[in-house]
C-alpha cells in the first residue's frame, strides 16, 4: 500500500526485522522436524546442529511400527483421532449447513437472538464444562467410548461452523434458487442441486475448522477415555511420550505426524478464520 | 407460535420484538425446523452443562455421589466458602490474573508490531514472513508446547545449551551460575511462567498480527501520505491515525486474547507434566485437578469453574456489545 519508495536503510531494517520474526515463528516447528530426523547421538550431542548430519527415519519407524502397549501402536491412536474428527466434521457440517441456511435465507423473529446466542456460546470456557459433561457422558453410558468425544466436539465446533457458513450461504445469489423453484424444483431439490454445490467451498473451509478442533483437543479426550487402546493421538502423545523424557526423537516424530495434517489444512482456511473470528471488526 | 416449543429459554429471553413483514404468506416454519438440530446440540452440549456446573457447585459431589443413585447433599455456598477461605485460592487467582494480563499485553504488542511490519514489507517479503508466522499459529497447542519443552530440556535442550555457551563471566554476572545443565526451568514458578508466557505468546501473536494487518489494509493510504507530508513520525502516525481507526479491531483482539489467556490449559498441562505442581496452578487447571485428582471433589471443582466462567462472561459481554455495534454500523 505504500506507493513511495522508502529510503534504503529503512527498508533493510524492515526486512531484517521481518527475518527475525519469521525465524522466531518458525524455529520451534523447524526444530521439531529436524529433531525427528536426527539419530539419537546427534539429538543428545553436546554441540547441537541445526540440521542432521546423518538424517534418519528411524524415529518414524519406531513410532509407526513400535508397540506402545502390547499389540497397539501409534497408528491406532492416529486412527482413533481421525475417526473422531471425521465423524465430528460430518455431523457438524450437516447441522451447521441447515442452521446457516435458516439464518442466511429466512427472516424470522428469533433470528437476531439466535445470532447473539451463537456469539455468546462460543465464549463459554469449555474448560469449565469438563465436570458436567463428564457426568452427563457417564449417565448416558458413553464413558470410555469414542462417540462421547464425537458428541462433545460436535458441540464445541458447531457454533463457529454456523457463524462461518452463514456468510457462504448468503453469498449464493437467491435468484438461482428462485429460478429453480419456478422451473418446478421442490425445496429439497433446490437445496441439493443448487445451494449445496455452490456452498461446497465454504463447507470445506468450515469442515477443516471442525476437524482441527477435534483433532487437537486434549482435556476431554484425557478425561473421557480410560482404556489405553481407545486413546486419541494427543492423549497417547502426552501419556506415552510425556512420561519418558529421554526419547525426544520419537516424541518429535509423533508430534510431527500430529502437526502436519493440521498445518496443511490450516493454510487452506487461514483467511476465513481471521474474518470469522473478528466478525465484522475489519471492513473491506 | 407452536414451532417454538423446542427452543431453549435463553433464546427467547433475548428476543426483541422485531416483526418482519412477510406479505401474502403465513409465518414460515421452515427456518425453525432447520435450526432445530443446531439448537438441540447447543442446548444439550453447551447450555445445559453450563447450568449444570452451577447446580453442581452447590452440592457435595464425590466419587460416592457419582456412583450411587442417592441424592447429592446440598451444601449451598459451602464450596465457595471453602475455596474463597483458602489462601491457596488467592495464589491461584493472582497467578491467573497476572499471567493473563502479561500475556495479553505482550501478545498485543508483539502482534501489532508484526502487523505493522508486514504492512511495510514488500509484497514477496510480506508473503514469506506472513507464511512463517502462520505456521506458529497452525501448530496445535499440544505439539507446540511439547517442542518448547524439548527446547528447554535440562540436559540436551537447545536453550540449556545456549546458556551454557554464554561466556562464564557474563553468565555469572547476570544469573549467578555458569553451568545450566540440570537447571529446572519448570521447577520454580517464576521460570515456569516465563516459559509458559513464551509458549502462549508464540502461539497467539500471529492471530493478532494477521488481524491488525487486515485492518491496516483497509485504511486509505492518502491519510498516511498527508500525515507524513506534515512531518509526522511513525510513533505519532500510529497513535493519531492507525490506532483510532483500528480501535474496534484492537478492542475485539484484546477481548479475545483475554478470554483465551484466562483459560490456558493444554500448554500448562504439558509444561508442568500433569496436574501435580500446585505452585503454578491457574483457575482452569486448578478446577480440573480438584475435580479429577483423587479424591475427586466435583462440587468444589465446579465452583472454581463457575468463578472462571463468571470472570469470562463479563469479558464476553463487552465483546458481544462491541461486535453488535460494529455489525450495526
Amino acid at each position: 500500500m505504500t506507493t513511495r519508495r522508502r529510503p534504503r536503510p529503512a527498508r533493510v531494517a524492515a526486512n531484517l526485522a521481518g527475518l527475525v520474526v519469521a525465524a522466531f515463528a518458525v524455529f520451534p516447528v523447524f526444530w521439531m522436524i529436524s529433531t525427528s530426523v536426527k539419530p539419537n547421538r546427534e539429538i543428545f550431542s553436546a554441540t547441537p546442529r541445526p540440521l542432521p548430519a546423518h538424517p534418519t527415519l528411524e524415529h518414524y519407524r519406531d513410532v509407526l511400527a513400535g508397540e506402545l502397549i502390547p499389540g497397539v501402536g501409534f497408528p491406532r491412536f492416529l486412527a482413533n483421532s481421525a475417526l473422531v474428527a471425521g465423524a465430528t466434521v460430518l455431523l457438524s457440517g450437516l447441522i451447521a449447513l441447515l442452521a446457516a441456511t435458516a439464518v442466511a435465507r429466512y427472516r424470522f423473529r428469533l433470528r437476531t437472538s439466535f445470532l447473539v446466542m451463537l456469539l455468546v456460546v462460543q465464549m463459554i470456557p469449555l474448560e469449565a464444562l469438563v465436570i458436567p459433561l463428564f457426568l452427563m457422558i457417564r449417565r448416558l453410558g458413553l464413558y470410555n467410548t469414542l462417540p462421547s468425544l464425537i458428541l462433545v466436539y460436535l458441540g464445541f465446533s458447531l457454533p463457529f461452523a454456523v457463524w462461518m457458513l452463514r456468510g457462504f450461504v448468503a453469498a449464493v445469489p437467491k435468484d438461482l434458487e428462485e429460478a429453480a423453484a419456478i422451473d418446478g424444483a421442490n425445496r429439497f431439490q433446490v437445496f441439493w442441486r443448487i445451494l449445496l454445490p455452490l456452498v461446497a467451498p465454504g463447507l470445506v473451509a468450515t469442515s477443516i475448522f471442525s476437524f482441527i478442533t477435534a483433532w487437537n483437543e486434549l482435556i476431554f479426550a484425557l478425561t473421557f477415555i480410560s482404556t489405553e487402546n481407545r486413546y486419541t493421538a494427543p492423549v497417547a502423545l502426552t501419556f506415552f511420550f510425556g512420561r519418558d523424557d529421554t526419547a525426544w526423537g520419537a516424541v518429535m516424530a509423533a508430534s510431527t505426524l500430529l502437526t502436519l495434517p493440521v498445518m496443511i489444512f490450516f493454510v487452506v482456511v487461514q483467511r476465513r478464520m481471521v474474518t470469522g473470528l473478528t466478525a465484522g471488526a475489519v471492513k473491506g | 407460535m407452536s414451532t417454538l416449543t423446542g427452543v431453549p429459554e435463553t433464546v427467547e429471553a433475548g428476543e426483541r420484538a422485531v416483526r418482519v413483514r412477510r406479505p401474502r404468506r403465513r409465518p414460515d416454519r421452515i427456518p425453525y425446523l432447520l435450526l432445530l438440530p443446531c439448537l438441540a446440540v447447543i442446548g444439550v452440549l453447551l447450555l445445559w452443562p453450563l447450568g449444570q456446573v452451577v447446580v453442581m457447585s452447590f452440592h457435595q459431589l464425590g466419587i460416592r455421589e457419582l456412583r450411587g443413585d442417592r441424592e447429592w447433599p446440598w451444601v449451598g455456598l459451602g464450596n465457595y466458602g471453602e475455596i474463597l477461605g483458602d489462601p491457596f485460592f488467592r495464589t491461584v487467582l493472582r497467578n491467573t490474573v497476572l499471567f493473563a494480563a502479561a500475556n495479553v499485553v505482550l501478545t498485543m504488542i508483539l502482534g501489532t508490531l508484526v502487523g505493522l511490519l508486514l504492512n511495510r514489507l514488500g509484497r514477496r517479503m510480506a508473503a514469506f514472513v506472513g507464511g512463517c508466522v502462520m505456521l506458529a499459529w497452525a501448530t496445535p497447542a499440544l505439539t507446540g508446547a511439547i517442542v518448547w519443552k524439548w527446547l528447554f530440556d535440562d540436559t540436551s535442550g537447545l536453550v540449556t545449551w545456549a546458556f551454557n555457551e554464554l561466556p562464564d563471566g557474563l553468565s555469572r554476572a547476570l544469573f549467578g551460575r555458569t553451568d545450566w545443565t540440570g537447571y529446572g526451568w519448570f521447577n520454580s514458578p517464576l521460570t515456569f511462567f516465563g516459559v509458559l508466557t513464551l509458549v502462549v505468546v508464540w502461539h497467539s501473536f500471529p492471530f493478532v498480527a494477521v488481524s491488525v494487518l487486515a485492518g491496516l489494509r483497509s485504511v486509505p493510504g492518502e491519510l498516511y501520505e498527508a500525515a507524513r507530508a506534515d512531518g509526522a513520525g511513525s510513533w505519532r502516525i500510529f497513535w493519531k491515525i492507525t490506532f483510532p481507526l483500528l480501535r474496534p479491531v484492537f478492542g475485539v483482539l484484546v477481548v479475545l486474547s483475554t478470554i483465551w489467556d484466562f483459560k490456558v490449559f493444554t500448554q500448562q498441562f504439558v509444561l508442568a507434566g500433569g496436574t501435580q505442581d500446585r505452585s503454578t496452578f491457574m483457575l482452569a487447571i486448578y478446577s480440573y485437578a480438584v475435580a479429577f485428582s483423587p479424591p475427586p471433589k466435583y462440587g468444589v471443582g465446579s465452583a472454581i469453574a463457575v468463578i472462571l466462567t463468571v470472570i469470562l462472561l463479563v469479558v464476553t459481554a463487552i465483546y458481544v456489545r462491541m461486535v453488535l455495534r460494529q455489525e450495526e454500523s
